[in-house]
């Protein structure tokens, strides 16, 4: 009989790489993340894992230190979250570029400055584009299931790609939610040791991350960017794989009461709990209101979010960083780059929520339903600021 | 009005930034009191002091006095006052670290900075630990202490901040405490009258994190093995190495004189300017 106890998310992150039976980890504490490294410090010096815990100096060397572990053959474990995640950008595409599987559980949080140890997706967003395989969490069950999750896709032979699992920081990383831990017993079936294809090794010296000339580099690249974008039928695999051993499925693009609304909102991590409470609440006022939930960003999951999109006249993209002087949002961006390629004619709005821990509550989800409702036909584009920042005093 | 009620309007943001969010008993709020009266001495005005500092809870320290003040990253404090001393010598440019921000994360600005003798002050917060973060091992955690990433005992040697600063170069480096009070405003005082690079390691207790997983009682109780543990300089003269084992010296360490990197800089510049000959 499965039981859920009530935990702490990040405390369950942890065991979780730790059922992963991770050998190394190598990371540098910040707020929100330091609950996940402690415990995991801790269940190393208790002998509850045979691992090594590398206190660095930095995330940098957080990173380089995990990238040459995974080069010695070792499964690799970190976490961090915002000003660690940019100071370790450098060593993000090394280990994407070396094809290193490590795994990073990124607490998701603002980036300074304002100074701020609040939530938001602006470290992950500047990081979306490294080359990792980039999952999101709605919940702290799916925290767990993906951090085991990871090392099977990542360690695949036709990904060998990093993996980042995101979790917002407090308003997930920090809440006790009822989690259901597998066995050592279940994960060890699931997830095989690591069998890496190259390693650093005395009997067979190889050398790893040598240069690119101009008539090699580019054939090195295209080589990786074909395995990220096929890397997804072995998440979708995975997925599966998982979902029979231990009976909860996942799925790239997950959707909720979008059968009966041509309205939908996308959004990206816990955000998305609120959504649905709106949705729900919006159902008692005979309001219909769906959800799109990427649990897959990169890859980005194109083909399934299209069949998501099928009949939707308008949606609400819902994002936690601010454009940067984009034209929208860097979902709102690649769904409209989509929706154009495909030539769907789709109601779009941008909002931009909860940038440094500022609350967003299901009154606003239902808020925008509301505003977008009464619209009824597309507007001209605004020229300047095609999206809308809730709550902000301008 | 007395004379500490005057300091605390003068330089303090009284009334707007507090309470503070230190632990009562934190040894911060000592050096923060030294480094008040040691400014009010040397006589600086409050516009021509820039206090620069990273992050932490000694990082949060510029939050509270009124100066131009710059809130930087985790370790590159040092790298932000760089630019604020060069673009305008003129400015009196003081670095407010923690141990953590000074020589884990950014250890390497702070021995470039020391090496390069360029004209600022460093005042390093040294409480053996990430307090802010929640007492996670630091480069300067002894050998064999516990900390919340090493449970049962640190198995690295720490570094010695004062000494690292001397050896790259520093043209002025003094050790004091949060407990010897008094000695602490004098190395101050000297520290920021000196031209160059400039340390002043101030030897803290953190009890609410590192005292507490160490057993090592109250902050009164960490303030006390500082005073048991804490050496001058001149006594040290006169002490046998083994007696010296498990201490370490306060007071000024090195007091030299070295090239100041602004200086010969504007030599360089006159030179390839042709004001002067070289
Ligand atoms: C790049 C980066 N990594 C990690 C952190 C998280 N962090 C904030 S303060 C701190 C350590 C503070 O220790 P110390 O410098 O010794 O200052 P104290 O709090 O002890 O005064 C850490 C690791 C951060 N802010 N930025
Ligand atoms: S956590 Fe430690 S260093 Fe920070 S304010 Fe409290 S006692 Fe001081
Ligand atoms: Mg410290």
């Amino acid at each position: 009989m499965k039981t859920r106890k009530g935990i702490e998310v990040s405390i369950a992150a942890s065991i979780a790489a730790k059922l992963a039976r991770v050998e190394v980890i190598a990371a540098y504490p910040i707020t929100p993340q330091t609950h996940i490294v402690e415990h995991l410090a801790e269940i190393v010096a208790e002998g509850e894992l045979d691992a090594i815990y590398i206190n660095v100096e930095s995330e940098y060397s957080a990173m380089s230190a995990c990238c040459g572990a995974a080069a010695a053959g070792a499964r690799t474990f970190t976490s961090t979250s915002a000003q660690g995640l940019e100071l370790m950008h450098e060593i993000l595409f090394i280990a994407s570029g070396m094809r290193f599987p490590i795994v990073m559980a990124t607490v998701n949080r603002a980036l300074s400055s304002p100074l701020s140890i609040w939530g938001d997706h602006s470290d992950v967003m500047a990081a979306r584009d490294t080359g990792w395989i980039v999952l999101f969490c709605e919940n702290g069950q799916e925290v767990v299931d993906s951090i085991i999750m990871a090392y099977k896709m990542g360690e695949d032979r036709r990904v060998l790609l990093p993996v980042m699992v995101n979790l917002d920081g407090f308003s997930l990383s920090h809440v006790i939610e009822p989690i259901e831990l597998p066995s050592q017993k279940e994960v060890d079936e699931f997830l095989p040791p690591y069998n890496p294809l190259y390693t650093l090794h005395p009997d067979k010296p190889v050398t790893m991350g040598a240069y690119g000339m101009p008539e090699l580099y580019t054939e090195a690249k295209y080589a990786q960017e074909t395995a990220i974008i096929n890397s997804k039928k072995v998440i979708i695999d995975v997925m599966d794989e998982f979902g029979k051993k231990f009976g909860r499925y996942y799925k790239p693009v997950e959707t909720y009461n979008t059968d009966k609304a041509d309205f939908v909102f996308i959004g990206l991590g816990s955000v998305n709990e609120n959504i649905k409470t709106a949705i729900d609440d919006l159902k008692t006022q005979g309001k219909e209101a769906g959800l799109i939930n990427l649990r897959l960003f990169r890859p980005f999951p194109s083909d399934e979010l299209m069949s998501a999109l099928q009949g939707k006249k308008k949606v609400a993209v819902i994002e936690r960083v601010m454009p940067g002087g984009a034209k929208n949002s860097p979902l709102y961006n690649e769904i409209a780059s989509l929706a154009f390629a495909n030539r769907m004619t789709l109601k779009m709005e941008n909002y931009i929520v909860g940038l440094g821990g500022r609350d967003v509550l299901p009154e606003d989800f239902q808020q925008i339903y509301n505003e977008m409702a009464a619209k009824e036909k597309a507007e001209k584009v605004k020229k300047d600021k095609n999206y809308t920042v809730m709550r902000v005093r301008a | 009005m007395v004379e500490v009620t005057k300091l605390i309007h003068k330089y303090l943001r009284h009334d707007k930034k507090f309470p503070h969010v230190w632990c009562p008993g934190c040894g911060i709020g000592i050096m923060l009191g030294a480094l008040v009266r040691a400014i009010d001495r040397v006589g600086y005005s409050k516009d021509e002091i820039v206090m620069v500092s990273g992050i932490g809870c000694t990082g949060r320290l510029p939050v509270y006095v009124d100066f131009n003040t710059l809130h930087t990253t985790h370790g590159r404090a040092l790298a932000f006052g760089t630019g604020v001393k060069l673009a305008n010598p003129n400015l009196k440019v003081i670095v407010v670290m923690g141990d953590g921000d000074a020589v884990a994360i950014g250890g390497n600005h702070f021995i470039h900075a020391a090496r390069r003798n360029i004209d600022i002050t460093a005042i390093i917060l040294n409480n053996s630990v990430y307090g802010m973060t929640g007492g996670q091992f630091s480069p300067t955690t002894p050998y064999g202490m516990k900390t919340t990433t090493t449970v049962y005992s640190n198995v690295e040697q720490a570094f010695k901040i004062s000494e690292l600063a001397v050896t790259a170069g520093a043209v002025f480096v003094a050790r004091g405490t949060v407990y010897h009070a008094k000695l602490l405003d004098g190395l101050m005082e000297k520290a920021f009258l000196k031209v160059g690079f400039s340390v002043v390691e101030v030897i803290s207790h953190c009890h609410t994190q590192f005292g507490r997983l160490n057993r090592m009682g109250s902050a009164v109780e960490m303030m006390q093995w500082q005073r048991e543990h804490a050496v001058t300089v001149e006594k040290a003269r006169q002490m046998k190495e083994k007696e010296l084992q498990d201490k370490f010296k306060i007071g000024v360490l090195v007091d030299r004189e070295l090239p100041v990197y602004q200086d010969e800089y504007e030599k360089v510049r006159k030179w390839s300017q042709g004001v002067v000959k070289k």
